[in-house]
């Protein structure tokens, strides 16, 4: 009886403090709001909104210390989901959205020495030190993180071409002509 | 509710009607009236090495090789997948971006050939006329290999839709001779003239399937098609289980949900698929490359397209090696009549236009249609929605065209998409109503696109943020290596003099040692002079 008691009374004790442990070790990180900022956010990694990537601005956004339209790559559709996440009133972009664009290394002129590799945030770059270098078109997602830290100056930005499989109809430019008042009942909801 | 699917040949059938359609001149006389010919070769065919809806072919050929007619060119590379073969034999010249029937007027990879005229046939498989004892696995990868695919326009490779899941049970083959749209007549030209070849196909899919009822649905409107097919079917043991059915003509008739709708009663599930209430369906041009396919081993490399429109002076139906410029078709109806104000692929209401008249047709360009100033006039300006509701009562798709409207034009791409944008066949009847003349199908063919590639896009930031994620991680572990290895480093140098003597620090160690030794040196350099 007495060793049962002490048996289950170990038990209890260890699980207490294996939990306790791992209630301080391997506490979770991280802010719901933030995730869900961050889901939205284009992945680019590329600075441009004065952070160091897309997950710190999306940290940035959810403690309520940055504008909503800092991101270029995500552009104006970014700024509408965002101000419909947070609550907050849509800001116009104040500089224009960019062309999609990939990275091209000049083969004749790379040097291989692997700094656009260490620049991509995406690993988007192969290759080896002294070996020429080549962008996998499908990965990069066009920071131009890795134009400015090459020495030889071998890196250009190459806008995508469309192909069939990109491309999208035209919004009609046959627009009729609408006052508001005839807009759908779709506020009333 | 009873449903009739009465084996035999009924004339009491009872049929159903979809919601709304139109009824639309049909046009047809144009070019109804002439026998089906074969066009002479071009000068160049242009074939694109991908064909069909699916993952793209792997080209199979290079610049400079010399192919064979029915050589495969590009073979298929999934599941859902179909090859390409050479139309005719001669010389590969190019293999480069060429204008394909798209809507966009881009470029796709085609593979340029040069006819040597004399038309020598690749080797090809053997004819599978014994098919009802044969392995169905087996009929299957031939229609495979042949690289048949819808021509109705879909192009999706017919050998997988003749795969039933071993979930559901399939039990009622359509064949869709509706032939709705305007101006188009291959497929009535065609069940006129080839009928039991076309029976034939049917048959080997019924064998397929294993389905118990096999409707062809054809439209009143091409009553010689209907008694071709019927003679036809009088003379085959295929009486037991098919049936011609004469449906009313309105347009669209030949949509294949509105077709299942007619015949059957049933409503395909939105966004579903007819295999999911136990029904295929399938165009009677593609029962024909079925038949020529498994009974002659020969694959899809021609097809019938109809020429037509006011602009065209001899409008007809030609049969055409894929591949052939849409130039060299007109060249062979003698030219323009007058010039034409819009050159289509496909029908009035359903195609797109064509920008470069040496676009090549492919496996699922059915018509080629130049209209006249007289039959394509201006587009009158759009007006404001009156909210009059007419295109909702038109729709074949049941949905709220004006909803769907307002919602893609305020770029509200979430609430365009829970009116069903996706169930929306692009068939333009609304429009064809819409009072104000709203382009309607332009907002939704936009709001479509603009969907997908936005999915597109979420799902290339998804993987960009997995990598970066990698990246960082990888960067924190290789950080966490090099603190290691200095960590030992340093244990190893403050090691190092502890072992050695008296706590003197390690230079002096190192000295004393060098010392000794060089002492050690001398002494036995002096032993050795002794
Ligand atoms: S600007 Fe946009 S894409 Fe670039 S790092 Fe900032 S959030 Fe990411
Ligand atoms: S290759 Fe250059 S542009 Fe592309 S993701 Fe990497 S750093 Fe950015
Ligand atoms: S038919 Fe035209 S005007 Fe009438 S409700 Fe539909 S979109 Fe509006
Ligand atoms: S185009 Fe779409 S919305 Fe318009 S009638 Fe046809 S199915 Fe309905």
């Amino acid at each position: 009886m007495l060793v049962a008691i002490l048996a289950i009374a170990a038990l209890a004790a260890f699980f207490g403090i294996l939990l306790g442990y791992s209630a301080i070790r391997f506490r979770v990180e991280g802010d719901p709001i933030a995730d869900q900022i961050d889901a939205l956010l284009p992945q680019t990694q590329c600075g441009q909104c004065g952070h160091p990537g897309c997950r710190p601005y999306a940290e940035a956004l959810a403690k309520g210390e940055e504008e909503i339209n800092k991101c270029l790559p995500g552009g104006e559709a970014l700024v509408l989901a965002l101000a419909d996440l947070l609550g907050r009133e849509p800001v116009a972009m104040d500089i224009k959205e960019k062309i999609p664009s990939v990275a091209f290394i000049e083969p004749e002129d790379c040097i291989g020495c692997t700094r656009c590799i260490q620049a991509c945030p995406v690993d988007a770059i192969i290759g080896a030190a002294k070996q020429l270098h080549a962008v996998i078109n499908s990965e990069c997602t066009g920071c131009e993180l890795c134009v400015e830290p090459c020495p030889v100056a071998c890196i250009q930005m190459r806008p995508i071409q469309e192909d069939i499989q990109r491309w999208r109809w035209p919004y009609p430019a046959r627009q009729p002509v609408e006052s508001d008042s005839a807009a759908p009942l779709r506020d009333a909801a | 509710m009873v449903i009739a699917l009465k084996p035999k040949s009924s004339p009491e059938r009872r049929l159903w009607r979809f919601h709304g359609g139109i009824h639309i001149p049909d046009e047809k006389a144009l070019s109804n009236g002439r026998a089906i010919e074969r066009a002479p070769l071009a000068a160049r065919l242009w074939v694109p090495l991908q064909q069909h809806i699916g993952a793209p072919g792997r080209p199979l050929i290079a610049v400079g090789d010399s192919v064979l007619k029915g050589q495969m060119i590009a073979e298929p590379t999934g599941f859902i997948s179909a090859p390409v073969h050479a139309p005719t034999s001669g010389r590969v010249v190019a293999i480069e971006p060429h204008p394909v029937p798209h809507p966009s007027g881009l470029s796709a990879p085609c593979a340029l050939i040069e006819p040597d005229g004399a038309e020598t046939w690749a080797e090809l498989p053997p004819p599978l006329a014994d098919y009802p004892q044969l392995d169905p696995a087996l009929i299957r990868e031939r229609i495979r290999w042949a690289g048949v695919v819808g021509m109705g326009g879909a192009s999706f490779p017919t050998s997988v839709k003749l795969t039933p899941g071993t979930d559901r049970e399939i039990h009622t083959l359509i064949i869709n001779g509706a032939e709705c749209e305007p101006y188009i007549t291959c497929d009535d030209r065609l069940m006129r003239e080839r009928a039991a070849h076309i029976l034939e196909g049917v048959r080997i899919m019924h064998h397929l399937l294993r389905v118990r009822t096999v409707l062809i649905g054809i439209e009143d409107n091409k009553p010689e098609a209907i008694a071709a097919m019927q003679l036809a079917l009088a003379e085959t043991d295929m009486g037991g289980y098919t049936e011609i059915v004469t449906i009313p003509t309105l347009y669209p008739s030949g949509g294949e949900k509105q077709l299942i709708r007619i015949l059957t009663g049933k409503e395909v599930p939105t966004s579903g698929i007819p295999a999911q209430i136990g029904i295929v369906c399938q165009n009677v041009s593609t029962a024909a490359a079925v038949a020529d396919a498994v009974l002659e081993g020969r694959p899809l490399i021609a097809r019938v397209v109809t020429v037509t429109g006011h602009a065209i002076a001899e409008p007809r139906n030609l049969e055409v090696p894929v591949g052939t410029p849409i130039e060299h078709l007109i060249a062979q109806c003698g030219g323009y009549r007058e010039t034409p104000r819009k050159l289509i692929c496909g029908g009035p209401m359903m195609g797109f236009e064509l920008r470069e008249s040496t676009t090549p047709i492919t496996k699922s360009t059915n018509c080629l249609l130049a209209l006249a100033p007289a039959e394509a006039p201006d587009p009158e300006p759009a007006l404001a929605c009156i909210r009059c509701g007419r295109c909702a009562e038109v729709c074949p798709a049941k949905l709220l065209p004006q909803q769907l409207y307002w919602n893609a034009r305020a770029k509200d791409l979430d609430r365009v998409q829970d009116y069903n944008l996706f169930d929306c066949i692009e068939c333009g009847c609304c429009a064809q109503v819409c009072p104000s003349h709203i382009p309607l199908v332009q907002y939704y063919r936009y709001a479509k696109t603009e969907i997908w590639a936005r999915e597109q896009e979420k799902r290339k930031s998804e993987q960009a943020r997995a990598r970066h994620a990698a990246k960082q991680a990888r960067l924190e572990r290789q950080e966490q290596e090099k603190q290691a290895r200095l960590r030992k480093q340093k244990e190893a140098l403050a090691a190092k003099p502890a072992a050695a003597a008296d706590g003197d620090d390690a230079k002096k160690v190192l000295i004393e040692a060098a010392r000794q030794r060089a002492a050690e040196r001398k002494r036995s350099d002096a032993a050795g002079q002794d």
